[in-house]
């Protein structure tokens, strides 16, 4: 392989985790945007997606097309079940008691996990086939193109609905003044509650699509999501186009740095990546400069 | 004059007591394996005390407290075991020095990490503050395994000396049981009189609001990347003591679990207070060895007992209790002012 070949190979599978990235970077800005909260039990809802979908189809055989939408319905209800026990009864709505709610309830879900699947990986088989295809000096399976594709629809999807649909409207009104949204008649607490919901689901998604590539585990939301968080802050937290640059930069990026430098530091890059935006540009690449710094 | 002095009699009070129950303990306490949890308590109480400085006082959050103790914990190990017995140390240099004076040099070195991460990271707030100590954590774990060569990878080190004084080590459940629980009294009394200075007053000024603070005088940066070193130099000196006790270290005993559950130490034990702190790290150090056989079942509890205090009782476990009982005598801290509060919700 000549070095074009080996980077274009590289790019293709940044891409690919960077969608991952883009798409759980995208629930962390939705909840965000709506609550102010760092939701960290998204990673959890990455890792259920993928295993609960494991389950349906390897363990109860139901037939990949049910089993899936399936799972994203479970994990979405789980989202707003979260949302409507936890976060809302807490007596304080300080926003650090609600992050350690989320932190506490991340870890609880992870141990659940483990007693439940145990610590081994499963595999999910491609949603059509493993013939690779040739593309620019690259060799890549179909299951990156479902990945590519299923981000760019989740994205189109999820533009239209806040730019036209009236709940999508309501949800931007309710992040931008909340007094203001709660006047013109708009139920905070519903578009709280729908932004967990949200969050559920695409935390879902990215476990699912991804999982036929990684194969998935009782923790394999850990990383994925502290990841995507990473790609959130360096796109610009709570900014939609934000998470998905930050999200491809992100994956393009570590899969370079991997390929060409080192493989031993690749869970390094993204939280150095993290750091060093903190750092020196808290608001990251897209995000209206706010002063989190004093 | 008269709340100060009975608040200074009552944790003079406090302190006596501790220190006769821990004197009859190992006359009570014979089994090994009981001294060897009450050693992982004082440790723990340790940390604890110095985090709950920094959370309850200043207010600041730091989800990376193991990178300290590790820091601690590996430069003792990596150095000890390298230095001791080396040929080019002089036949008359006591040999037993080197672990002493090591671990001094580990609470300095750390102490320089946490003021060099100190100065960006404490300018964060909240969502960002808890990311970015989560994310030191996650690359100092990361760092840990992957420089095999110098810390052992994955499976850590081990063979790391006692500490010793001449002849007498430290080597047994019962004397390292009297040198660790001395050193916790006395970071317990440094940070009591800290906490009763003017210095436990400016952070608790921090802690109300930073903005208030500073209109007062009170150089809120400074004072929170001071509070930052002292807690993280607890945490070295927790982490070198517990290297030369248990003779072995991993990366596990420094991951991200263990800071998270040092936070859980604190806001059990409840915010601001260093007794609560004693408290917190007991109680948890108790159930995770209680359910130590089953790991599995130690992340699904604390897990639950995160959320479920701070679902109930935001202002820490201890205080709640005293809350509902109506034993609160003064108004508590509670995880509260650290961003503005939104009535809507």
């Amino acid at each position: 392989m000549t070095l074009l070949d080996k980077l274009s190979q590289f790019f293709f599978s940044g891409l690919t985790t960077g969608s991952i990235y883009a798409i759980i970077a995208i629930g962390f800005g939705v909840v965000h945007n709506a609550s102010g909260i760092m939701n960290l039990l998204q990673c959890e809802f990455v890792t259920l997606g993928g295993m609960i979908t494991v389950t349906l189809y390897s363990f109860v055989g139901i037939p990949l097309p049910v089993s899936i939408p399936l799972s994203i319905i479970t994990v979405t209800l789980i989202g707003a079940l979260f949302e409507r026990s936890a976060i809302r009864t807490a007596r304080s709505q300080q926003i650090i008691v609600l992050i350690f709610i989320t932190i506490g309830a991340s870890i609880f879900v992870r141990g659940l996990a483990l007693t439940v699947w145990g610590s081994d990986p499963f595999v999910l088989p491609p949603f059509s086939g493993n013939r690779p295809i040739h593309i620019l000096n690259a060799t890549i399976v179909p299951q990156n193109l479902w990945v590519l594709s299923v981000t760019i629809l989740v994205v189109v999807t999820l533009y239209f609905f806040f730019k036209k649909s009236l709940t999508g409207k309501a949800m931007r009104a309710a992040s931008c003044n909340r007094q203001a949204a709660a006047l013109s008649g708009i139920s905070v607490n519903r578009m709280v509650l729908l932004s967990f919901a949200m969050s559920g689901g695409l935390g879902a998604v990215a476990g699912i699509i991804i999982a036929p590539i990684t194969t998935t585990s009782y923790d394999v939301g850990f990383m994925l999501g502290l990841k995507g968080f990473s790609a959130a802050v360096l796109g610009g937290y709570g900014s939609m186009p934000g998470a998905v640059l930050g999200g491809l930069l992100l994956g393009v990026t570590e899969s370079l740095a991997t390929g060409i430098v080192s493989s031993a530091y690749k869970n390094a890059v993204a939280f150095i990546i993290l750091l060093l935006v903190l750092f020196i540009r808290p608001s990251g690449l897209l995000g209206e400069p706010v002063a989190e710094r004093v | 004059m008269g709340l100060k002095g009975f608040r200074k009699n009552r944790n003079a009070l406090h302190l006596f007591m501790l220190i006769a129950v821990l004197t009859v303990l190992p006359c009570v306490v014979k089994s090994g394996y009981h001294l060897l949890v009450l050693n992982l308590i004082g440790l723990n109480t340790m940390i604890v005390v110095g985090l709950n400085l920094l959370i309850g006082y200043a207010g600041q959050i730091s989800m990376g407290h193991a990178v300290f103790f590790g820091l601690g914990a590996y430069i003792s190990a990596i150095v000890t075991t390298n230095v001791t017995g080396a040929a080019w140390l002089p036949v008359w240099f006591p040999q037993w020095v080197v672990p002493w004076v090591v671990t001094f040099a580990a609470m300095v070195c750390t102490g320089a990490v946490a003021y060099l991460t100190g100065i960006p990271t404490l300018k964060l707030k909240g969502n960002y503050l808890v990311m970015a100590t989560l994310g030191l954590n996650i690359i100092f774990e990361i760092v840990l395994v992957e420089w095999d060569t110098m810390t052992g990878g994955a499976n850590g080190m081990t063979g790391i000396p006692h500490l010793s004084v001449g002849r007498f080590a430290f080597n047994s459940d019962l004397r390292f049981y009297c040198l660790v629980w001395g050193a916790t009294v006395l970071t317990l009394i440094v940070s009591l009189s800290l906490v009763s200075s003017r210095v436990g007053r400016a952070l608790k000024a921090i802690h109300g609001g930073e903005t208030a603070a500073s209109t007062l005088g009170i150089d809120t940066q400074a004072y929170k990347v001071k509070v930052f070193v002292l807690s993280a130099m607890y945490a070295s000196l927790a982490g070198s003591l517990y290297a030369h006790y248990l003779t072995v270290i991993t990366p596990k005993s420094c991951d991200i679990l263990y800071s998270i559950q040092m936070v859980i130490m604190v806001i059990v034990g409840g915010l601001g207070g260093v007794w609560g702190s004693l408290f917190g790290a007991a109680l948890l150090t108790l159930l995770s060895e209680f359910l130590h056989i089953v790991e599995k079942f130690n992340v699904v509890a604390l897990g639950l007992i995160l959320m479920l205090v701070m679902i109930f009782f935001p202002e820490g476990l201890l205080p709640g209790i005293r809350r509902l009982i109506g034993k609160t005598r003064e108004p508590t801290l509670a995880l509260g002012p650290f961003m503005d509060s939104d009535p809507l919700r």
